[in-house]
C-alpha cells in the first residue's frame, strides 16, 4: 500500500532508520503551534492547558504539570505518522527527584537478588555485549484520557496525548537475567530507576513483573528510541519496555533490577495503580464491594486524527478521514467507522503494520448524508477479537478508558 | 461484516523482533546529557488556607498539579489530602490538613 496516501510526510520505520537526525524528527514549522493554549472543552474543571517549549530535548508539549513533569503529546502529532517524534513523546514522572545530568561512563545497571551472580553492567556492556532487539510499541499511561471520564476524578488530567509510539532498540531483559542466572524459586522481577521519593519514608517508585513475563523475550531494556538515545525526560539512558502493558511498568532511568523469591510488597504494586476487576474495569460511581486488581495490559483504541470536533465537513460528499489505532497487547485486526451513532459500521483500510504493539494508521472516506451536526465514531477491534466499548468506561481512579471516540462535526 | 481485502502486501504481524544487524547505522555510544529541568514559581491564589497549601504542598509537586484538577466534593478532597499524608508521607499537621481541605473544597469544590 502506498503510504504516501495517508499523510504528506509519514514517519515510517524505513525513513527513520535511514538515519533521520534530530532535525527531521523535531519541530516542523507548523503555524498551528504558534498558539500558546489548547482547549480540551471538558466540563467540570479547567479545560485549557498551556503549550510549553520550556522542557529540555522537547518540542511543543501540553503542560499538564510543571513538576514533576507531566507533558502531553499535542494531538496533531498523531496525524503525522505512526512513530511519535522523540521530542514530542509524552513525559510522566512520579517524583521530582531525578537527575538532570547523567555520566554515561559512571552509570551502572545492577541486577541483584535471587540470582547466582550480582551484575553491575556498564552502558558499554549493554550496547556492545548483548544481542540487540528492536520493537515498535505504544507507551500509554494507565490514566490516559482521564480528563474525559464523567463524573470527573482526581489524578493526572490527561487528554488523549499520554500515549506515544516509538521504535525501541535495546536488549532482551531475558538475556540480562540469564547472564545473572536466576535461581530456582524466583517469582518476580522488580525494577527501579534513578528517581527517588521526595519525602523520607515515601515509597520509591518501583514496579515488578512475574518472572515468566520478564523472561518472555519481548520485554526489553531500551537504550534508543527511533534510532536515537532517549531524551532525559523519557528515561535516559535505559528504559524498561513492556510491550502491550501500561507505561507505569516502563521504568525510566532503569538502574536496578531485583529478582525476588516472594511477591513484591511495595506500595506501587500492592496499593497504587489498581482498578476494579469488572468487565472493562467499569463500576458505577459510589459502587462498592468489587475486587481491585493491578492495571496491566493496554486496551484497543482508535482515533480520528485529521478531523477535530467542531470542524466543518461537506454534506453528501466523501471526506478523506484517517487516524491511528492500536490493539493493546496484540495487533489491530480492524478499524470500523460509524456515522449513524453506532448502528452500522464500515471498515477502514489499514496502513502498514510496523509491529503489533505499535500504532497502526487507517484511512477511509466518510460521506455524511445531510447538513447539520453529525458524528464520526471510530472503533478498533484487536486480533484477540476484543473491541472498544460503546458505553463510558468509569472507575474511581480513571484508569484504562477506551470508550469508542466520537468526533462531532458540522456538515454543510 | 467482512474486512475488505485492500491490503496487497503481506502483513508483517510476526516480524516485530528484528536483529540489530539490520539497522542502517546502529547506535554504539551514548552521550552524557546535562539539562535543566524547569522549576515552577506558580503559587495558589490567596484565600483562607492558601498559606497552608502553599507552605505544605509545593515541595513534592507544582501548584498546577492541583489547579488543573476537576471540581471535587469535600469528601474527595479529604481523600486526596489523606493520601498525600498517608501514602506519600507529606509532613502536614492535622490543623493544616483541615485548612488545605477547606481551601480546596472552597476553590475547587463540587456540591
Amino acid at each position: 500500500m502506498d503510504r504516501q496516501k495517508f499523510v504528506p510526510h509519514p514517519m515510517t520505520r524505513r525513513n527513520l532508520l535511514r538515519g533521520a537526525g534530530a532535525g527531521s524528527l523535531g519541530l516542523m514549522p507548523v503555524p498551528a503551534w504558534a498558539r500558546t493554549m489548547v482547549d480540551f472543552h471538558v466540563p467540570g474543571g479547567p479545560s485549557t492547558r498551556p503549550i510549553t517549549t520550556a522542557y529540555p530535548q522537547k518540542g511543543p508539549m501540553v503542560l499538564q504539570r510543571s513538576s514533576p513533569p507531566w507533558l502531553e503529546t499535542p494531538f496533531e502529532v498523531f496525524d503525522k505518522g505512526v512513530f511519535t517524534p522523540n521530542d514530542q513523546h509524552y513525559v510522566s514522572w512520579h517524583w521530582a527527584t531525578f537527575p538532570s545530568e547523567i555520566d554515561v561512563d559512571a552509570f551502572r545497571l545492577t541486577v541483584r537478588g535471587h540470582v547466582n551472580q550480582t551484575l553491575s553492567l556498564s552502558l558499554n556492556d549493554i550496547l556492545r555485549g548483548l544481542p540487540r532487539v528492536e520493537l515498535a510499541a505504544v507507551s500509554q499511561c494507565a490514566g490516559a484520557s482521564r480528563l474525559y471520564v464523567q463524573p470527573r476524578v482526581a489524578g493526572a488530567q490527561w487528554a488523549n496525548g499520554s500515549m506515544s509510539n516509538a521504535l525501541w532498540t535495546g536488549v532482551r531483559l531475558r538475556d540480562v537475567l540469564d547472564r545473572a542466572g536466576v535461581k530456582p524459586g524466583a517469582r518476580v522481577v522488580r525494577f527501579g530507576g534513578l528517581d527517588e521519593a521526595v519525602m523520607p519514608g515515601a515509597p520509591k517508585f518501583l514496579k515488578s513483573l512475574d518472572l515468566d513475563h520478564a523472561r518472555d523475550g519481548e520485554v526489553m531494556i531500551a537504550f534508543a528510541m527511533n534510532g536515537e538515545q532517549l531524551p532525559l525526560l523519557n528515561g535516559f539512558p535505559l528504559k524498561l519496555v513492556v510491550p502491550g502493558w501500561c507505561a507505569v511498568y516502563w521504568i525510566k532511568m532503569l538502574n536496578d533490577i531485583e529478582v525476588l523469591d516472594k511477591p513484591d510488597d511495595n506500595y506501587w504494586t500492592t496499593t497504587g495503580y489498581r482498578m476494579p476487576d469488572t468487565p472493562h474495569g467499569t463500576v458505577k460511581p459510589g459502587q462498592t464491594g468489587y475486587k481491585l486488581v493491578p492495571v496491566t495490559r493496554i486496551l484497543p483504541r482508535s482515533f480520528v486524527t485529521n478531523i477535530k470536533s467542531g470542524d466543518t465537513v461537506k454534506a453528501g460528499a466523501p471526506t478523506a478521514t484517517r487516524g491511528i489505532s492500536f490493539g493493546g497487547d496484540c495487533g489491530v485486526a480492524r478499524v470500523d467507522l460509524s456515522i449513524d451513532g453506532g448502528q452500522s459500521w464500515r471498515p477502514a483500510r489499514l496502513g502498514d503494520d510496523e509491529g503489533k504493539y505499535g500504532f497502526r494508521q487507517w484511512q477511509t472516506e466518510v460521506t455524511v448524508p445531510s447538513s447539520g451536526p453529525q458524528s464520526i465514531m471510530v472503533r478498533c477491534t484487536n486480533t484477540n477479537n476484543e473491541t472498544q466499548p460503546t458505553f463510558p468506561v468509569w472507575n474511581p481512579a480513571g484508569y484504562m478508558f477506551n470508550t469508542i471516540e466520537t468526533t462531532h462535526v458540522i456538515a454543510a | 461484516m467482512m474486512l475488505r481485502p485492500l491490503l496487497p502486501a503481506p502483513v508483517l504481524v510476526s516480524a516485530i523482533l528484528l536483529s540489530g544487524a539490520s539497522l542502517g547505522s546502529p547506535i554504539t555510544t551514548l552521550k552524557s546529557p546535562r539539562v535543566e529541568i524547569p522549576a515552577s514559581d506558580l503559587v495558589f491564589p490567596s484565600g483562607p488556607g492558601s498559606e497552608q497549601i502553599n507552605g505544605n504542598c509545593l515541595t513534592c509537586h507544582s501548584a498546577d498539579h492541583v489547579l488543573n484538577q476537576p471540581s471535587l466534593s469535600k469528601e474527595a478532597w479529604e481523600e486526596v489530602v489523606a493520601k498525600m499524608i498517608r501514602a506519600y508521607k507529606a509532613p502536614v499537621n492535622a490543623d493544616d490538613a483541615e485548612k488545605i481541605v477547606e481551601y480546596l473544597a472552597t476553590t475547587k469544590g463540587r456540591p
